[in-house]
């Protein structure tokens, strides 16, 4: 039956080639449209790391206190980042199963060959967990322990492409580069990876930004590498040199934390109080605790890392598939009636209403599929342009994947059948007589 | 006009009209708020940075390999043999660059009493040289001197400490006090700690070209430091018509001197602005294309379901026309039939404009819809709905009386 419904569709749908090719082409510009924007956003508003992001914490402490001046959805958000001397206790509380302090630094790199001349690279100051707690893959050598942490060395981390550019991709493990001048031992080289949005540290880039090299942070702050990211103060600083810097009120030290359970969450969060309440009394704060642990999803929402340009293109694109609907609903009804005599031979022939509704529904749905394969080629054009238009920083999230490409079809032929509900039970509605007589 | 045929046509109609209003609603609605959007992002990417003839100027972004005591002395040096260059005019070092430089922002107060009370402005560091060579426009007070300005090597040196004066913007001026007659004051710049006087104001000088820092936008402090750091930024203004000779010069003048340095970028500031604005202008052009996508599906769709209703009447057309009905008259029917669907279409869009307008503003818009758009919006559709209308209505007209005796 589906096959002879099949082939009275097309037979249809080449009666009234321009009808035909309306529909279509309603239907694969609204799915073209729609789906390049749902590719990008699905792709922006993606678990950078899904296997762990229920058990990643990033703890918050107010150490600025009550601003009455500041904008009101300013005010209740807690500091982004810590002190140095807040991220300091809660390393030495080593209250997590894993934890990393952590800050990007710019450094400058001398690479081995005498003949290279010094780069820049983009560097990370952080502890050794940082590489089990985010499950980072290892090409060559492995992660620095708690020895290299706790005695400053002097060892390095390369990325894989990083190691591709100094090294030429080999196994570069004990090999030796100058940072800033001063010589460090690779110890590990990683393999592919890069979550997006980076979520350990979001402000710049958040989509295509990369840190190239790791170091451990004991001995970033011994070579005094200045972040290369925000540094927020509330009041002068407590005196000069890189010393006060580290004593100030600043904040500039991400920090990240593995809880395992429920149970690890709430200790932790006991003791950030518990830590708040320490510092009031010791007369570093004049204010009540106010401290907060938010895991991956949650810290992801509260920086509104979705970048509002692409919500709103989402929304926009979808506006299009809507019109494109009602368009491609209308040209459905005008073509359905128009063929309301053949309908009526049919009916009077012995086809019963449902046959009639079922077969303006697989019509329906051959526009849908067409339209659907047109969408798809519309969405290849819709990300290039993209790709071209948008910041860089987005510019990594136009591709397709193989699901985004099954949902554009499966949303094509939703549409159109969406579309074809009404006209198809109007056409069930034609008398077999009436027509008859007409004729 | 015969509105009582139209209506009862329209009757025999009412969901393919429906279908139509619809499809103008909303897109009336996107077509308002992209419009909208359009224009705010086009007057964002071209604000104004103060700068002088932004095309002659160009930034070179120089990090230096070891952050050794001898910067300053080094930078000098460099400053010099920049000077020194025939295609040169003028050039000078600074922490910072108007349109995509990092942001470096303090609060400065008049009353240091009230410390959280301050104008949040960015923080430019730069000699006696900084005005001429990014060619600011001087409304008050007067340049640096070369005894104004002192020496400062990174971040934590000199906080808290004492300059002989500095100069800010007018934008500036004026949220310290509403008259901006700021001159010869004293200002507290946290968390810097330095305390100083205002001793010229420049007519404009951008912080940062980034939307969402849009409340201190022309907030701007120039602090007379010599700034040393690993990172800096020389400034350099080419004479007219020398910039790419002097792009040249400048690279391989710097080179010659030393090797111990990483020259990360080098890019006029025209240049910067295409780069810092490359978001808005996509925003921007998205917009339109799917302005122009909008228009185009909905113009079909009224199109397609006129040259039907056309068709399906053709008789009924016949009928009139052998009546004694003009073409005219008959074309006149198709426009009001599409005049008043239409309506009914810019009626409700409006209200969605509106209401998307709400939800818009909390995402990209930095405003309220103005009355003019909706306005725009609504001519714009009902001359849509009419130029769709017309192929189908003069087909429709020229239907022939005599078709009204032949069959359907």
């Amino acid at each position: 039956m589906f096959s002879y419904y099949l082939s009275l569709a097309l037979r249809s749908l080449r009666h009234n080639v321009v009808l035909t090719s309306l529909m279509v082409l309603a239907i694969g510009v609204g799915i073209g449209a729609s789906m390049t924007m749902l590719t990008i956003f699905r792709a922006a508003s993606g678990d950078p790391i899904p296997q762990k992001s229920a058990q990643l914490f990033v703890p918050q402490i107010d150490n600025f206190g009550p601003r009455p001046g500041a904008p009101p959805q300013a005010r209740d958000r807690l500091p982004p980042d810590l002190t140095y001397t807040d991220a300091q206790a809660l390393m030495q509380a080593h209250l997590a199963t894993r934890q990393a302090a952590m800050y990007p630094t710019i450094v400058s790199i001398t690479p081995p060959a005498a003949r290279q001349i010094p780069l820049q690279g983009t560097a990370r100051a952080t502890y050794g967990d940082f590489f089990s707690m985010f499950d980072v893959p290892f090409q060559f050598g492995a992660p620095w322990g708690k020895s290299e942490d706790d005695g400053h060395a002097a060892v390095v981390v390369l990325t894989r492409a990083f190691n591709q550019q100094l090294f030429g991709g080999v196994d570069s493990v004990g090999r030796s580069l100058l940072i800033n001048n001063r010589p460090y031992r690779v110890i590990g080289v990683l393999d592919d990876w890069q979550p997006r949005p980076r979520f350990y540290d979001l402000g710049q880039e958040d989509y295509s930004g990369a840190d190239q090299l790791f170091l451990p942070f004991t001995r970033a702050i011994d070579a005094q590498m200045m972040t290369s990211a925000n540094f927020n103060c509330d009041r002068p600083g407590a005196g000069s040199g890189w010393d006060g810097i580290l004593r100030s009120n600043c904040i500039w030290i991400k920090f990240w934390a593995e809880l395992p359970d429920a149970r690890a969450v709430a200790r932790y969060r006991t003791f950030l109080n518990n830590y708040a309440a320490e510092q009031r009394q010791l007369g570093r704060f004049h204010w009540a605790p106010r401290v907060a642990l938010r895991d991956v999803p949650e810290w992801l929402a509260y920086n509104h890392v979705m970048p509002p340009a692409v919500t709103t293109l989402t929304a926009v694109s979808f506006a299009v598939l809507a019109v494109c609907l009602l368009n491609a609903a209308g040209l459905m009804l005008a073509k359905y009636m128009s063929r309301s005599a053949s309908v009526g031979v049919r009916r009077a022939l012995g086809a019963d209403r449902p046959a009639i509704f079922a077969q303006g529904l697989v019509e329906a749905g051959m526009l849908g599929l067409v339209g659907g394969l047109i969408g798809v080629g519309l969405i290849q054009l819709g990300l290039i342009g993209s790709r071209v238009e948008l910041p860089q920083d987005l510019g990594v999230l136009t591709h397709m994947r193989a699901s985004d490409f099954l949902i554009a079809l499966s949303l094509a032929i939703v549409t159109a059948l969406l579309a074809g509900l009404y006209p198809a039970w109007r056409a069930m509605q034609v008398e077999p007589a009436l027509q008859i007589k007409a004729e | 006009m015969h509105w009582v045929p139209i209506l009862c046509a329209l009757r025999h109609n009412k969901v393919g009209a429906t279908l139509i209003a619809l499809q103008i609603a909303l897109t009336l609605a996107v077509l308002c708020n992209a419009l909208f959007i359009i224009q705010q992002r086009t007057a964002q990417s071209r604000r104004p940075s103060g700068v002088g003839d932004e095309a002659s100027v160009f930034i070179i972004s120089n990090r230096w390999v070891v952050n050794s005591d001898d910067l300053p002395a080094r930078e000098q040096t460099d400053l010099a043999a920049l000077r020194s260059l025939p295609e040169v005019a003028d050039a000078t070092v600074s922490n910072d660059h108007p349109l995509g430089g990092p942001v470096w922002s303090e609060a400065m107060l008049l009353n240091p009493d009230m410390p959280r009370s301050g104008v949040q402005s960015m923080v430019y560091m730069m000699d006696d040289h900084g005005l001429d060579t990014l060619g600011l426009r001087l409304v008050a007070g007067r340049n640096f001197s070369p005894a104004d300005v002192v020496n400062r090597h990174g971040l934590a040196d000199h906080a808290g400490g004492t300059l002989p004066g500095i100069i800010i913007t007018q934008a500036a001026a004026k949220r310290l006090s509403a008259t901006g007659s700021v001159l010869g004051h004293t200002v507290l710049i946290v968390p810097d700690g330095i305390s100083t006087r205002i001793i010229g104001i420049v007519d404009q000088l951008m912080s940062t070209p980034f939307a969402g820092n849009a409340p201190f936008s022309q907030n701007s402090i120039i602090l007379p430091y010599r700034w040393a750091d690993a990172q800096i930024f020389y400034v350099v203004r080419a004479r007219p018509g020398q910039l790419g000779a002097a792009m040249v010069a400048a690279r391989s003048k710097l080179y010659d001197i030393s090797t111990q340095r990483i020259i990360t970028g080098m890019q006029t500031l025209s240049d910067s602005r295409l780069d810092a604005y490359r978001g808005d202008r996509g925003l921007a052009f998205l917009m339109e294309v799917v302005c122009a996508i909008l228009l185009v599906v909905t113009a079909f769709g009224i199109v397609g379901l006129t040259s039907y209703w056309v068709a399906q009447r053709r008789r009924q057309i016949g009928i009139r026309r052998a009546l004694g009905a003009t073409r005219g008259a008959i074309l006149r029917h198709f426009q009001s039939e599409n005049l008043l669907i239409s309506g009914a279409g810019v009626a409700v869009g409006v209200l969605l404009a509106i209401a998307a307008n709400l939800w818009v503003v909390r995402s990209v818009a930095l405003a309220r819809l103005p009355f003019l758009y909706p306005l725009i919006g609504v001519a714009a559709m009902l001359l849509l709905g009419q130029l769709a209308v017309l192929w189908p209505a003069l087909r429709a007209s020229a239907v022939p009386p005599a078709s009204a005796a032949r069959s359907a």
